[in-house]
């Protein structure tokens, strides 16, 4: 769904007044599709947070029906995706799956269409195809992105300059824009503000085009203008392995935020001051929860991410409408799909126990994100959650990073695909 | 009485708005769902390098998850999460994964091998892999339908002297080949 800035505000000035009323003029005139008869879960996005939630719920109680709306019939996995930039895969195929066995192993019912509204009041929401009703919502639709704090990106910057931060043809896009590239050429890759989507993606990104370069055209660099003060995540072990694989190729710029684009000249403008030229040029907006979520006036006061409770993932906002995933805003969990994955089950939990009128169970979560350097050599964080103050927080004493000395590289890296391989038969079976 | 009041808090909605919520600490479903992004659903792994839980014995998983937690246990990642819970939250998990079905693999072995080794297994390492590997005294691990990646991993752990071996086992795979090491390997993940 791509919405222009000017209707954006609007929907998002819409949702914020409409607080406690949500729901937009249009809902109630399309028709019904699949009347309720029992208790109903519709959970909107089938991806890292959505898939899991609906299956977990099925798995707590076969009782609850659980409806599943997702706009494509085929998922693409984010994680891994910079290995297509690399190489290390020639096609998506491996990171994707569709929904056929998951419905049918847990008896979960799938609609193929796009949620357009919200409407917390009358617990129904949109689709192109009709409104559906609901006892409870589960929403994990990802992100947005904020375009409109970037001078000169429009709705066609993105076939121009790939964000490639939704895996799918915009990954396939960058890829073929570094094999047209001539030797010799620059790459630049531009890292927005945190939080994003992924916190390590932009580091292992840059190491998986460098080692492109450094394999295929020898004489081209990376320059990464990061917008951050500094590298966000495994900051040492990042700049170590760069040093160590890719030097003389990579270029890291600290707090270098890209304030305007001109797809003609290909360049980017830092701090609306220096001009960086690229031949292929990767911009990563800045990210925010989803228009959809806007429109529903589920986003909080930092007009940004969702609150939610911290131990049931109910928005703070409207009743009976749970956010998980990359949307919501859950305190010290970064915004991964291991965190996704892993605040599904709590709210999966929760909203079972609640619509059984049981005792509902604190929070206890992890995230884990692997990163590559090389095709062989991986790094990780790990990190342990609770709910401390009705917040959520790291266990003290637990969590981190690999080793420095990088004495787990080479073991981490069968482990992370195994990660990957384990964590997307979750989802799709 | 607490409890019960945050169930009604919940189920007239009152907790909206609020930011704390009372609730039971974490129960042993709540803490186990969170290790299956990588063991798989209820612990049965989907491979190629990461061990299935399922259906592993509690002793073994209490035993790895506190050498992990101290550091005894050489891990990649295991020490750093294991630091993230109490000895009671350890021992909720070990049940929860304990209770679950065998996860088969039907993974694919060197049948050669897996026939060398049968003949082999009940002497060499019967007295504590119990039952063709799908048993383990005390905290003896089941090995039935691991993964051989993951296995294989374990053992070159062993062999260097990383990961440290019980004395009795030692003594036992001092006494075997290589090669039967490996083969027993491919017998211990095709059990079903
Ligand atoms: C390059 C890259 C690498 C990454 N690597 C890792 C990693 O190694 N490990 C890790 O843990 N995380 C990683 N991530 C982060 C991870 O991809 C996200 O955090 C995760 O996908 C968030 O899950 P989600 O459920 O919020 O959103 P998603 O997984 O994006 O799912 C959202 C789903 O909702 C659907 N949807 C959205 N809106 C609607 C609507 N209105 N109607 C119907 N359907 C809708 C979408 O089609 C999509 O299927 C990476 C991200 C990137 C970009
Ligand atoms: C990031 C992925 C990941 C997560 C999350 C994870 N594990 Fe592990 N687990 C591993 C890996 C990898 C190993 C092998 C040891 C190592 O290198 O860390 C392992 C090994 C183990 C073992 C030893 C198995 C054996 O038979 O030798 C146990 C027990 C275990 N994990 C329990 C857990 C529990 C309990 C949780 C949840 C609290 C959990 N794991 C979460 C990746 C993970
Ligand atoms: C005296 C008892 C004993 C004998 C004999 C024994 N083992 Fe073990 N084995 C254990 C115990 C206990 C563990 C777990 C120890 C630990 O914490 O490292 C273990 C662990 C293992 C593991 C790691 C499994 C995992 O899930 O982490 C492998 C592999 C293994 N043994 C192979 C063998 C082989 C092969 C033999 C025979 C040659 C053998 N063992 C003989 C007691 C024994």
């Amino acid at each position: 769904m791509t919405l222009d800035r000017r209707s954006f505000l609007k929907l998002l000035a819409a949702g914020a007044a409409g607080a406690g009323a949500a729901g937009l003029p249009m809902i109630g005139h399309a028709a019904e599709i699949m009347p309720k008869k029992g208790r109903r879960v519709v959970v909107v996005g089938g991806g890292y947070g959505g898939s899991i939630a609906a299956k977990y719920i099925r798995m707590l109680d076969k009782s609850i029906e659980v409806v599943l709306i997702e706009k494509n019939k085929q998922f693409i996995s984010c994680p891994f995706s910079n290995h297509l930039l690399a190489g290390f895969i020639k096609d998506l195929s491996t990171l994707s799956f569709s929904y056929d066995k998951l419905a049918s192993n847990h008896g979960i019912k799938m609609v193929y269409d796009e949620v357009t509204a919200i409407d917390a009041t009358a617990k129904t929401v949109m689709t192109k195809g009709g409104s559906i009703a609901y006892d409870r919502l589960v929403v994990s639709p990802g992100v947005d992105f904020r375009t409109e704090e970037i001078e000169g990106y429009d709705a066609k910057t993105p076939d121009i300059m790939p964000h490639a931060w939704k895996a799918g043809p915009q990954t396939i896009l960058l890829r073929k824009q570094l094999e047209a590239m001539k030797d010799g050429g620059t790459v630049v890759l531009t890292a927005p503000l945190a939080p994003f989507r992924c916190p390590p993606g932009p580091y292992e990104r840059a190491a998986m085009v460098a080692h492109y370069l450094k394999t295929s055209k020898p004489k081209s660099k990376l320059i990464l203008l990061d917008a951050n003060p500094d590298i966000v995540s495994k900051g040492p072990l990042f700049r170590k392995g760069w040093e160590t694989h890719y030097a003389g190729i990579i270029e890291y710029r600290k707090a270098a935020k890209v304030t305007a684009v001109n797809t003609k000249a290909m360049s980017v403008m830092v701090e609306g001051i220096d001009e960086v030229k690229g031949d292929v040029i990767n911009v990563i907006p800045a990210q925010r929860a989803t228009a959809l979520m806007a429109s529903a006036g589920l986003i909080g006061e930092d007009k940004k991410w969702c609150p939610i409770n911290a131990t049931t993932f109910e928005s703070t906002i409207h009743k009976n409408i749970h956010v998980i995933g990359d949307s919501c805003n859950a305190g010290a969990m970064p915004k991964s799909g291991y965190s996704a994955n892993s605040e599904a089950k709590v709210c999966a939990t929760n909203i079972v126990a609640a619509m059984n009128g049981k005792e509902l169970v604190e929070l206890s979560g992890i995230n884990t994100c692997y990163s590559y350097l090389t095709h062989d050599e991986a790094i990780s964080v790990a990190g342990v959650y609770t709910v401390k103050d009705g917040a959520i927080v790291g266990v003290p004493n637990s969590g981190g990073v690999s080793p420095i000395d990088y004495s787990a590289a080479k073991l981490e890296a069968p482990y992370a695909h195994s990660w990957l391989k384990n964590i997307l038969t979750e989802m799709s079976t | 009485m607490k409890m019960k009041l945050s169930t009604l808090a919940f189920a007239v909605g009152a907790l909206a708005m609020s930011s704390t919520t009372f609730a039971a600490p974490p129960s042993a479903e709540m803490l186990s769902f969170a290790c299956a992004g990588c063991h798989g659903t209820n612990g049965g792994s989907a491979g190629l390098t990461m061990p299935s839980l399922a259906s592993q014995s509690k002793s073994s998983i209490v035993e790895a998850m506190t050498k992990f937690k101290s550091g005894e246990r050489p891990s990649t990642i295991m020490g750093r999460l294991a630091k993230g819970y109490s000895d009671e939250q350890i021992t909720a998990m070990a049940e929860f994964f304990a209770k679950q079905k065998l996860h088969v693999t039907n993974q694919k072995v060197d049948k050669a091998k897996v026939a060398k080794a049968a003949k082999i297994q009940e002497k060499a390492c019967g007295r504590c892999h119990l039952e063709d590997g799908k048993d383990g005294k005390d905290d003896t691990p089941v090995m039935a339908s691991q993964w051989l990646e993951y296995l294989q991993i374990q053992m070159s752990l062993y062999e260097s002297g990383k990961r440290k071996m019980p004395e009795k086992m030692a003594e036992k795979v001092k006494e075997t080949s290589k090669e039967d090491l490996d083969a027993l390997m491919h017998f211990y993940a095709a059990q079903k």
